[in-house]
């Protein structure tokens, strides 16, 4: 169990740095189409942004950000954000993850393609960050439960 | 033991350096997988990605366009590791009586 820090700088500080962190997380997701980055990165920096509340603040106020129940279900929904367009790709007649064959994305099929990576990007962000702060949780959690 | 430990490890260490030393050089364009097409006049997988990956996605970023779209079943397979090491985390660290 980590234990908060009695120095009210570094509480302030980490609740300081992490917006900051996170609104660079989400333009590095959002971003990924037109620079480096993408998915996995922006999931790996809005990860670090919930856990460096967790290690200045402690576990009561990082639940407050988020919630510890949350971690393994919401990793798995990531995941299945990515599986389940592939399979929606399936079930509309086109071959696993072929975007082009998903009419709710947009009209034409190089736009449907280019959605169909932002999707899934998504999906692997989601899936990406809870995973991480969740293995946190796991290590920091107290012997008593 | 600690011999044989010893000598696995040289060993395996040995084979790997022989392989790095059977790569092609870097950036040697006359090297047969460096080339844009193959002998018998094929385009290769990466000159295909190159030439049209903004027309098959509008994207510029042409490594995303490979990362999410071509090669999908990969990164797939990436994000159900990471999950699964979350997963693994779970069952072996959590405790909680059953």
């Amino acid at each position: 169990m980590i234990v908060k820090s009695s120095s009210p700088i570094v509480s302030l500080g980490a609740r300081t740095l992490s917006p900051v962190i996170q609104l660079y997380a989400f333009y590095v997701i959002a971003h990924g189409h037109y620079s480096p980055g993408g998915g996995f990165q922006g999931g790996a920096l809005l990860a670090a942004s919930i856990i460096l509340v967790r290690l200045s603040s402690g576990q009561r106020i990082g639940d407050m950000q988020f919630n510890k129940a949350l971690g393994t279900p919401l990793s798995s929904v990531g995941a299945l954000i990515y599986a389940g367009t592939g399979i929606v790709a399936l079930l509309l007649g086109g071959n696993f993850l072929q975007y082009a064959e998903i009419p709710l994305l947009g009209g034409d099929p190089v736009m449907r393609r280019n959605m169909g990576i932002l999707l899934v990007e998504l999906g692997v962000a989601l899936a990406v960050t809870v995973t991480f702060v969740s293995i946190y949780d796991d290590l920091t959690e107290p012997d008593d439960d | 033991m600690k011999a044989l430990r010893f000598l696995i490890l040289f060993a395996v260490g040995g084979v790997l350096l022989w392989g790095v030393t059977q790569l092609p050089p870097r950036g040697d364009a006359d090297h047969p997988i460096h080339r844009a097409r193959t002998g018998a006049g094929d385009t290769v997988a990466s000159t295909y990605y190159i030439e049209n990956a903004y027309k098959d996605a509008e994207t510029p970023n042409m490594v995303t366009v490979v990362l999410a779209d071509y090669r999908g079943y990969d990164t797939l397979g990436e994000t159900v590791v990471v999950f699964t090491a979350g997963l693994a985390c779970y069952l072996i660290l959590r405790r909680r009586r059953i």
